[in-house]
């Protein structure tokens, strides 16, 4: 489900390696909404993406792997930490502020993502 | 019962509040655009209270307490799943399906694969699920006023629905909006504030541990009202005084229950000397204080496979969310793909306060209301603590707001899923988008789920709630993951993909909804399907997609710039 496999790319732009391509006019083909328009926005998708899946994989390695680890180490779900044992602190208290700051940092990447983009198109046109 | 005499008033100040807030709406809203959608007008912060107050339902105010109070630390993953759904929303969903301009997902399936018949098997879906999360609304409704008032159990689900059906049919979503707004703050404070005075008794009281290695014990002499027949197991020979019918024979005075199994009858009063351990439901274990705190111990009531159980249900709650009709319906207000991911972060905070108050309640409970492991009826205990703990006008007024906060949340919970499901019916079934038939649609959504909550089999309100995420996750959420990433999905995949995650885990649900839980790896399977049914989802879509990859829209790259493209490029024109 990764990517866009199947239908065949004309070209591919990477948003990272922008400054070297050279495209004329970006703005009115994107708003013609020609391939190259296409083809730009496809850089994004990936771009954005790549963000989503880094993160869900901090996620799910972060917070997903603690049932795992409190069957293989049960000492580790008796530890009290402030008077509440640890699976309580982590589950009950913490996985909240933890969510809300991979939304943030998810955030900040998407946007720099998106305003690179613009910025390009703006520069070139 | 042992409600608080305020508590009645409190509620009908509640329903009354949310009568005439969205009476105020109805002013504004004029044409079906305002009606269905709030003309698009609704700010971030608005948005995402409105947001909050919608999604915090019985089953967070009442259930996730009750839970933890039988299951212990395993079930601390549901509100973190629910918490996390809308990390998962932001990541893949909020942004593209906003800019999308899809309103519900039978509209985003129609506008991203063009297939009509797609578009009416989602709008099939979206009415399964909204059905499958407004009975536990109900029920819970009908446990609240029960447990505050002694009514009968069927008065509050019909209190409930018809006081959400009025409002969604006279006011639609604009009114909507300010009501679920309106909500999320009382919720908050109603949980809160209780909460905060429940810790202080606690602790004035000499901190009893809340691990030590016995079961639960009454801590004072305590009589308990049986309200539905009930199995208990005695795990330790015991004395009490029984009024009623026990072990099917009429008793009146003392009784003794060797170790093993024992029959209530509904009706009877059974007292207990301080001291003595709890005897717990049948489906109950009675789990020492100690193995309770422990995770991996009762996999949410499936002690044989807690590890499978738990990772079923992060995946549904991890993933259904994004697959709720209310939920969704919500991002169209947003207005544009900005707005829609800093109304998701500020509902994540607001969601993360909130969860820090119902597991204190779930905890404290085996305390002071142990009573409810022998009932079974844990999901009172949030309503039943202030009285129990703190007593006095104190707790009959803390009491009132606990049951107060309780019914804010099946209002609003209850109105968002009728204005999906309405909006739905009417749009895709009828297909005529007059505000008549919207106001005939929102009473047929009412109505069907009342009159199921009224047959409902005794379920606690969040392992039903938790089901219908399954479902959600088994669907939908393949749908949008794939259908905003993927340029290869094709009608026909999406609708192989829909068919299979939406039958096996509509099917599993079923079975143990109407026939109740069921023992052993089957039985653990059946409740928590989703481990097996959303990578099954994803499979079927993945493939049936690739087979028919001459269906792929042709002009897939316009959507794709349609659905990623930022505002800020300037091609916004559909």
């Amino acid at each position: 489900m990764t990517g866009t496999p199947e239908v065949p790319l004309r070209v591919r732009i990477d948003l990272a390696a922008r400054r070297r391509v050279r495209v004329d006019r970006p703005l009115r083909e994107i708003e013609e909404q020609t391939l190259v328009g296409e083809v730009l926005v496809q850089g994004l998708i990936r771009a954005q993406l790549a963000v989503a899946l880094r993160l869900s994989a901090v996620v799910a390695l972060l917070l997903g792997g603690l049932p795992l680890l409190f069957a293989l180490v049960p000492a580790l779900a008796r530890v009290e930490v402030l008077g509440l044992r640890l699976p309580w602190l982590l589950l009950g208290v913490l996985a909240y502020p933890f969510l809300f700051a991979v939304a943030w940092v998810h955030i900040r990447q998407v946007e720099r993502n998106e305003q690179d983009l613009t910025d390009f198109v703006d520069g070139s046109a | 019962m042992t409600g608080s005499p305020y508590a009645l008033p409190a509620i009908v100040l509640v329903s009354v509040l949310t009568l005439v807030i969205g009476a105020y709406g109805v002013r504004f809203a004029r044409t079906t655009s305002d009606f269905l959608v709030a003309s698009r007008t609704v700010s971030p912060g608005w948005n995402a209270s409105a947001i909050s107050g919608e999604y915090l339902s019985a089953a967070s105010f009442l259930g996730v307490a009750g839970l933890v109070m039988k299951f212990g630390a395993d079930v601390l993953w549901y509100p973190v799943g629910f918490t996390a759904g809308y990390l998962a929303m932001l990541l893949y969903v909020a942004a593209p399906l906003r800019r999308s301009g899809a309103f519900t997902l039978p509209d985003f399936a129609e506008a991203r694969l063009g297939s009509r018949r797609l578009r009416l098997l989602c709008a099939g879906f979206v009415v399964l699920i909204g059905w499958l999360y407004l009975v536990p609304q109900l029920r819970g409704a009908g446990l609240t006023l029960g447990t505050v008032t002694g009514a009968p159990y069927w008065l509050g689900a019909v209190v409930v629905g018809v006081v959400v059906t009025a409002n969604v049919a006279t006011g639609g979503m604009r009114s909507i909006t300010f009501v679920q707004a309106f909500q999320y703050w009382l919720k908050l404070t109603a949980i809160a504030v209780p909460a905060f005075f429940l810790l202080l008794v606690w602790r004035s009281g000499g901190v009893a541990s809340l691990t030590a290695a016995e079961p639960p014990a009454f801590a004072d002499r305590t009589a308990v009202a049986i309200q539905i027949d009930v199995r208990v197991t005695v795990s330790e020979a015991l004395t009490m005084t029984a009024v009623g019918q026990v072990d099917g024979r009429a008793v009146d005075g003392p009784v003794r229950w060797t170790v093993g199994p024992h029959e209530v009858g509904a009706g009877s009063v059974l007292t207990f000397a301080a001291g003595t351990p709890v005897p717990h439901a049948d489906q109950l274990d009675a789990l020492g204080n100690d193995s309770w705190a422990a995770p991996l111990s009762s996999g949410g009531g499936h002690p044989d496979y807690p590890m499978f159980a738990t990772y079923s249900l992060i995946l549904a709650t991890f993933l259904g969310t994004m697959g709720l009709p209310h939920v969704l319906v919500r991002f169209y207000t947003n207005p544009d793909g900005r707005g829609a991911r800093r109304t998701t972060l500020v509902v994540l905070a607001l969601l993360g306060v909130f969860y820090l108050f119902p597991t204190i309640y779930g905890a404290l409970g085996r305390l002071y209301t142990p009573q409810l492991l022998l009932t079974g009826q844990t999901d009172a205990a949030v309503l039943l603590l202030p009285g129990a703990a703190i007593g006095g006008l104190g707790g009959q007024l803390l009491g009132a707001l606990v049951a107060a906060g309780a019914f804010a949340a099946f209002l609003s919970t209850s109105s968002g899923l009728l204005v999906s499901v309405a909006g739905v019916l009417s749009t895709d079934v009828v297909r005529a988008g007059s505000v008549q038939a919207f106001r005939t649609a929102a009473a047929v959504a009412g109505v069907v789920p009342l009159l199921l909550a009224l047959q409902v089999v005794a379920l606690d309100v969040s392992v039903v709630v938790g089901l219908a995420f399954a479902v959600a996750a088994s669907t939908f959420c393949p749908l949008l993951v794939l259908g905003i990433w993927w340029r290869g999905l094709t009608d026909v995949g999406a609708g192989a993909g829909l068919l299979a995650g939406g039958v096996l885990s509509s099917g599993a649900v079923l079975v143990t909804v109407l026939g109740g839980p069921r023992e052993g790896w089957f039985g653990a399977l059946l409740a928590q399907p989703a481990a097996v049914t959303v990578p099954l989802a994803f499979a079927v879509m993945i493939l049936a997609s690739r087979a028919t990859r001459s269906r792929i829209p042709t002009d897939i790259g316009r959507i794709m710039v349609l659905l990623h493209a930022p505002e800020s490029l300037g091609l916004r024109h559909r």
